[in-house]
């Protein structure tokens, strides 16, 4: 009866501060709205009904769906207590070689949708692995190198590719988008429209869902098993709980290092997807900033799988919440706020919880002990 | 834990009180009035650019013609573009967008509210497959660009005391549409002083779209053309680039001890180029992306909204100068005789530049 009490409280003491970070940032978002003059609860229920509609969750899934592959590739390097702000850098690199490149290929649909996946992974791979190099070769943290490549990969590889690789203006449905040339279609994944729609109504207003979703869904499987049913998994998280405890165990640490930022990179290549075999090339104004906002999702989410997945769809939820928002009078910074909110209130949580749980932890061992001792003297 | 249970339980129970006092109340609407929704570029309102402009045309047409508005800007990554435009579309009679990059997100949401009209700024939504507007409800606001360059041509050859100005142009060979703004500029300048001597340049040609975004290029082709040319007033139609002919102006100015003088470009940019260099700049050619919104707005409710390009010209102010700074009060006269005789048809604007 004990065990399973214990467990009940851990759960609940997980739960809790997200829950308890998520109710702060409505608390204090909606002092914002009445201080701004509008009236948080019409908002909150806007954001709600909107979100409800069939449309909408196209839209929060085909937001969510990049910012979960993102907050995976960061929380790669969390667990090893590698901190990977290069994610940015790494997808748009990554997506911009495996357009171009899925764009010059002919193949079968069953071997070109893999081939674009392997490119993008590959060059994410290499270019943070780049950076787990410089840190176990030069001893260059990682997150200054990474910021650095962000800026090489962003203003410096990306602009000059994007110039290079443009195809005389790509016309997609009559519209003229700058970009690189278009991806067969035998590259492109299909939408999940038809799937979908086989358990609800139609989906209107030409929403698609992407099917990149499906590649992010395995991404989150893939990662959980690895770090949780592997070996290797288990070096990194002993390497990221204590380094030298793991050295002195065993694990390199400079092979876990690079292995680490490299699997993150590959995780990270996969970001830009939805972008490149959605609408089927790289635009020459790409959406950017996905790789921050995964820092932020796998913070929230514990780097956890599961946990990544509902941060996801809570940002993306936000986000596309900022638009109902506006229409109804609030301003769009709102939705900036309470996802600060959300994280500040998430880390403090967190930090809560955990010593409860220490605390707890200590009290059950000092009553085994007490237990114990009374079994003693009885005995 | 057991404090940090009571706190939560607290919050938990504020969060409800909170939430039970809500009431479900519905949006605006179902009046007759028209309702106007309103789509800016990234970063909305306060950019002293088209945003603004275009704001201050649609707090126009509220005051004068009446109709109800909504406004939305895109998130900072841009990522809800389609998804505002929609919005927008569910509570509005005319939707409008500002800038080029909604032109493919108005175009598939127009064709799903064939109901609402679309207008987006600055591209004239046109069908790059069919050369024909995206449908009957999709318009695009676009300027009589070398109008309001000849304007500014006629300016700079009145102010010029060397007898010799320059152009600086972001990228050649995009449809001719920069050369639309040489065009003007040349001929402006020449209708006031035929013998005028114009240095032209552009800093790429496309596709290589950096001399959009390339101030320091930007800066040394107009350091040269002080210098060597010895030019005095440079126009520029390029974009971020115009930010280093401005820096070149009061470089040049404050090494060599005579005045020279930038010409700013789409808006006021003696207002929007900063404190330092505002002093350098002679005047601005005008896009109204104010005057562009309230007429499709007035046209709208009158009945007369047509689909693809809607120019706006000298005509109905579509284009014009800048006075800021009050550089040229002293030949605003003359610059507005030009100006009635392009109205009148007595002068015709050439939309290619003469050699």
């Amino acid at each position: 009866m004990n065990t399973s009490t214990t467990v009940w409280r851990r759960i609940l003491l997980a739960a809790a501060a997200p829950v308890a970070a998520v109710l702060l940032a409505l608390v204090l978002s909606s002092l914002v709205l009445l201080v701004v003059g509008s009236d948080p609860l019409d908002a909150f229920g806007r954001m709600v009904r909107h979100a409800l509609r069939l449309e909408t969750m196209v839209d929060i899934l085909n937001r969510a769906t990049p910012l979960y592959i993102s907050g995976i590739a960061a929380a790669v390097g969390f667990r090893m207590g590698l901190f990977n702000i290069g994610v940015e850098g790494q997808y748009l690199l990554a997506a911009i070689v495996a357009a171009h490149v899925g764009a010059l290929v002919a193949l079968p649909a069953f071997l070109h949708i893999p081939f674009i996946v392997l490119v993008a992974m590959t060059v994410g791979a290499a270019y943070s692995g780049f950076a787990g190099v410089l840190k176990v070769t030069r001893g260059i943290n990682e997150v200054i190198s990474t910021i650095m490549l962000n800026a090489i990969a962003v203003s410096g590889l990306v602009a000059f590719l994007i110039n290079r690789w443009q195809s005389g203006g790509a016309v997609t449905g009559g519209v003229g988008r700058v970009g690189t040339e278009p991806i067969p279609s035998s590259g492109r994944i299909p939408d999940l429209n038809g799937f979908v729609e086989l358990f609800t109504r139609e989906i209107t207003q030409g929403k698609r869902l992407t099917g990149v979703l499906v590649i992010a869904v395995l991404a989150g499987v893939v990662f959980h098993l690895l770090i949780n049913r592997t070996r290797f998994g288990y070096d990194l998280r002993a390497s990221g709980i204590n380094p030298i405890a793991a050295q002195v165990g065993g694990i390199p640490p400079k092979r876990m290092i690079v292995m680490a930022m490299i699997i993150s990179g590959a995780f990270a290549g996969l970001v830009g997807l939805t972008e490149i075999m959605h609408i089927g090339f790289f635009p020459a104004n790409p959406i950017q900033g996905l790789g921050f906002t995964g820092i932020a999702v796998a913070l929230l989410g514990r780097n956890r799988a599961v946990g990544a997945a509902l941060a996801a769809l809570l940002f993306a939820f936000l986000d596309v919440s900022s638009g109902v928002l506006q229409f109804s009078g609030a301003p769009r910074e709102i939705v900036v706020i309470m996802q600060g909110i959300i994280i500040l209130a998430a880390v403090i949580a967190y930090e809560v919880a955990r010593r409860a749980r220490e605390r707890e932890e200590a009290r059950t061992a000092a009553e085994a002990l007490e237990v114990n001792e009374t079994e003693e003297v009885v005995a | 834990m057991k404090k940090s249970v009571r706190y939560l339980a607290g919050l938990l129970a504020l969060a409800m009180v909170v939430a039970a006092c809500g009431d479900e109340g519905e949006g605006p609407g179902g009046d007759d009035a028209p309702h106007v929704g309103l789509v800016f570029d990234i970063g909305g309102r306060g950019d002293q650019s088209f945003n603004d402009a275009a704001a201050a045309g649609l707090d126009k047409a509220v005051a004068e013609l009446g109709v109800t508005k909504s406004e939305a800007s895109p998130n900072d990554d841009g990522s809800n573009r389609a998804e505002l435009l929609q919005l927008a579309a569910d509570e509005s009679d005319i939707v409008i967008a500002v800038g080029f990059l909604f032109e493919g997100d108005a175009a598939a949401v127009a064709a799903e509210n064939p109901e609402v009209n679309f207008a987006v700024v600055d591209t004239p939504m046109i069908n790059g497959e069919t050369n024909e507007p995206y449908s009957d409800n999709t318009a695009g606001l676009v300027f009589a660009e070398h109008e309001g360059s000849f304007l500014v041509g006629a300016a700079a050859a009145l102010k010029s005391e060397t007898g010799v100005i320059g152009f600086i142009g972001g990228v050649s060979g995009m449809g001719g549409l920069i050369e639309k703004f040489e065009a003007g500029f040349v001929a402006g300048a020449r209708a006031v002083n035929p013998d005028i001597e114009i240095v032209r340049q552009y800093i790429t040609a496309a596709p290589d779209f950096d001399g959009f975004v390339a101030p320091d290029r930007g800066r040394e082709i107009a350091l040269s053309m002080y210098e060597d040319n010895g030019a005095d007033i440079i126009y520029h139609a390029a974009g971020l680039s115009g930010s280093g002919l401005f820096d070149a102006a009061k470089e040049f100015s404050e090494a060599s001890g005579s005045k020279v003088w930038a010409i700013g470009v789409d808006s006021d940019q003696y207002n929007t180029a900063g404190d330092e260099v505002k002093d350098y700049i002679l005047t601005s050619m005008l896009k109204r992306v104010d005057v562009a919104v309230f007429e499709i707005i007035k046209a709208h409710i009158e009945g007369n909204f047509a689909s693809g390009p809607q120019e706006y010209d000298l005509s109905v102010d579509g284009v014009g100068y800048a006075t800021s700074g009050g550089f040229i009060d002293d030949i605003t006269d003359t610059l507005d005789d030009y100006k009635a005789k392009i109205v009148s048809g007595e002068i015709e604007v050439p939309t290619t530049p003469a050699p």
